[in-house]
């Protein structure tokens, strides 16, 4: 019984930092329709600036990880206006290797400043809580809180407030978003940096646990894309709760399966649900 | 007529390529050359299914490490002689394409992107995994060269360099007969509008596993050259970077035609050979390069060239017309 709450421990930690970089993607899905390859640099940028704001400048972690978010959402809101704009007429091929473009760059450019190494990112919090027999590092924890923490605030912002409801305008109808007056470049930009500071924060709360080394971004990546299309591509909704699919298809996968084939699990579990449903899980119609 | 892209660019090509040997000044050069021609014929095939059928495969790196892969394990594990090995490596990359195209085709756009996305991770991670059939991380180690054909053997780089311009010529010409035969007009019209397709009577779905089918025979093919020639192979090689080249290369040739693919396949590893210096950090120059590319010259170098040449055309067209009506309605009929 212990084992089995550890490993709901673990996939609500994993769907957590999951869920969080979908919905950067999923965003910049339903304004764009772009899947954004360059996320996972995103992400990766995230972690970097994070340690790099910890080590060498010696910030608080928070502090960190706040100059980190501000920092990659400038990247992305760049990318958007130098790249994404200039092809929004182009078709579906283009901005997609564009992305591809945007992402060996950024990586090239980590490897440049920081080298091809594995650094480890350190954490004031190491302790480890023993909650009813299931032992919790509190970095686990802080995971969880922190994560479904911004995923309430997100959705707060985006039902609630003017500036969030542009965004869901724009992603219903983007002609019909015009007509009524929202400004679809600023949206576009203010996506892209939702979407950058969400990748930054997802990756300096998961580093600690895990290390940080230019290509961190590639199975990450990845993942998010199989969650948006488990959710549907542009659902807020569907992002969390396929990111927690994926989460918890890992960790217990992991631990009942094998280790090794850990990383196969999301993506045969995605060839399998395609394979029967090729619309996806949640959406109605067809792709 | 049109000069380098018809027959005569052809011929200068592939006399260029025959003449090579005795123009590079190292076998180093050889080298380089071979290895991109390996890389051109399965960028070929990738045109096939993304340039010709507009589905955006990125899992062909997968597919080469499975030709190449074929070859490695019968030959060094079965002791199979390198020409039977190398036979099935297209047939079983197309072998395996059947199964996932049949899953994968179903799914259209972006879908299919990210599907086939997934599709070479596991490919990537099954390598890199089953060690007692792939040897894992350590790789393949030891393949046996090509085996001499009656009096031609392929010792020495220069053989080999023809034996993979051979392959190449071959692959490019079939590639020539299928596009311009009424099946190649039917992918086109798939990449253009599907449904009109359909409505035309098209059978979609078997159009579509046929072309992913044809395309991944190629990058298989191309896998078993790379085996036999590198005679080394790791699972980095079904590394999604690798797909990422290939879509770089048929995107500064030019997607959807037969040059482009090829020039790109050919060009872009001469200049990574020329930025040496910069290493690894090479993305820093060929990732805005990569955008800016996107952006202003979309349709490629070949492409570009070609769409020049039909506004030449058009406007000597409507020159004539203004001048003389009656020529020009002539003209048109052709145009």
């Amino acid at each position: 019984m212990d084992l089995f709450l550890q490993q709901i421990l673990n996939g609500l930690t994993l769907g957590g930092i999951y869920s969080l970089v979908a919905l950067g993607l999923t965003l910049v899905y339903g304004i764009l329709h772009v899947p954004n390859f360059a996320h996972g640099a995103f992400y990766m940028a995230g972690a970097f600036v994070s340690f790099h704001l910890m080590k060498v400048w010696g910030l608080n972690y928070w502090v960190a990880m706040v100059g980190s978010a501000l920092c990659v959402a400038m990247i992305a809101t760049l990318a958007e206006r130098l790249v994404f704009h200039p092809l929004r007429k182009a078709s579906g091929l283009h901005p997609m290797i564009a992305a591809i473009g945007i992402l060996l760059f950024l990586e090239a450019g980590a490897q440049a400043i920081w080298g091809a190494d594995f650094h480890r990112m350190q954490t004031p919090y190491t302790g480890i809580i023993n909650l009813a027999g299931v032992t919790a590092p509190v970095q686990r924890l802080l995971i969880i809180g922190a994560a479904f923490t911004m995923m309430v605030v997100l959705h707060l912002f985006l039902t609630k407030t003017v500036t969030g409801s542009t965004i869901i305008a724009m992603a219903q109808n983007r002609d019909g978003a015009s007509l009524v007056g929202i400004d679809a470049n600023r949206v576009a930009m203010l996506t892209f940096a939702i979407s950058g500071a969400l990748a930054a924060i997802a990756a300096t709360l998961y580093a600690p646990i895990n290390l940080v080394y230019p290509a961190m971004g590639h199975l990450v990546i990845t993942k998010a894309f199989v969650i948006i299309i488990l959710g549907g591509m542009g659902s807020v909704p569907g992002a969390i709760v396929g990111g927690l699919i994926i989460g918890f298809a890992e960790s217990f996968g992991a631990f009942y399966i094998s280790t090794d084939y850990k990383d196969i699990i999301a993506f045969a579990l995605l060839v399998f649900i395609l394979s029967i449903r090729p619309q996806g899980l949640f959406s109605k119609g067809a792709h | 007529m049109n000069y380098l892209t018809g027959k005569p660019g052809w011929l200068l090509l592939f006399v260029l390529g025959l003449a090579f040997p005795f123009l590079a000044k190292n076998d180093y050069h050889l080298t380089v050359m071979s290895t991109a021609y390996i890389f051109a014929l399965a960028t070929v095939g990738l045109n096939l299914i993304t340039g010709y059928t507009g589905q955006f495969n990125l899992a062909h790196a997968g597919f080469m490490a499975v030709g190449a892969y074929t070859v490695g394990i019968l030959t060094v594990d079965y002791q199979v002689s390198f020409w039977i090995a190398f036979a099935l490596s297209g047939v079983v990359a197309a072998l395996l394409g059947f199964f996932i195209g049949l899953v994968s085709l179903r799914l259209k756009g972006h879908y299919f992107s990210i599907f086939t996305l997934c599709v070479g991770y596991i490919m990537f991670l099954v390598i890199e995994k089953w060690e007692s059939l792939t040897h894992g991380t350590v790789g393949i180690i030891g393949i046996p060269a090509p085996t001499a054909i009656g009096p031609i053997s392929f010792d020495s780089p220069r053989s080999l360099y023809y034996l993979v311009f051979f392959f190449l010529v071959l692959g490019v010409w079939v590639m020539h007969r299928i596009v311009n035969s009424l099946l190649g007009r039917t992918f086109v019209a798939i990449r253009n509008s599907d449904d009109l397709a359909e409505s035309m009577g098209i059978p979609l779905m078997r159009n579509k596993l046929l072309a992913f089918m044809l395309s991944v025979f190629y990058a298989g093919m191309a896998g078993g050259l790379y085996a036999g020639f590198v005679r080394f192979l790791g699972p980095g090689l079904a590394g999604v970077e690798h797909t990422f080249d290939m879509t770089m290369y048929m995107l500064v040739g030019g997607l959807g035609t037969l040059l482009g693919p090829l020039l790109g396949a050919l060009s872009v590893p001469w200049l990574t050979q020329y930025l040496q210096f910069l290493q690894e950090y090479r993305f820093i120059v060929f990732g805005p390069i990569l955008v800016l590319l996107v952006i202003f010259v979309p349709h490629g170098i070949v492409g570009t060239y070609m769409g020049w040449r039909a506004r030449r055309a058009a406007n000597a067209v409507a020159t004539t017309a203004a001048g003389q009506p009656a020529a020009a309605a002539k003209e048109q009929t052709h145009a």
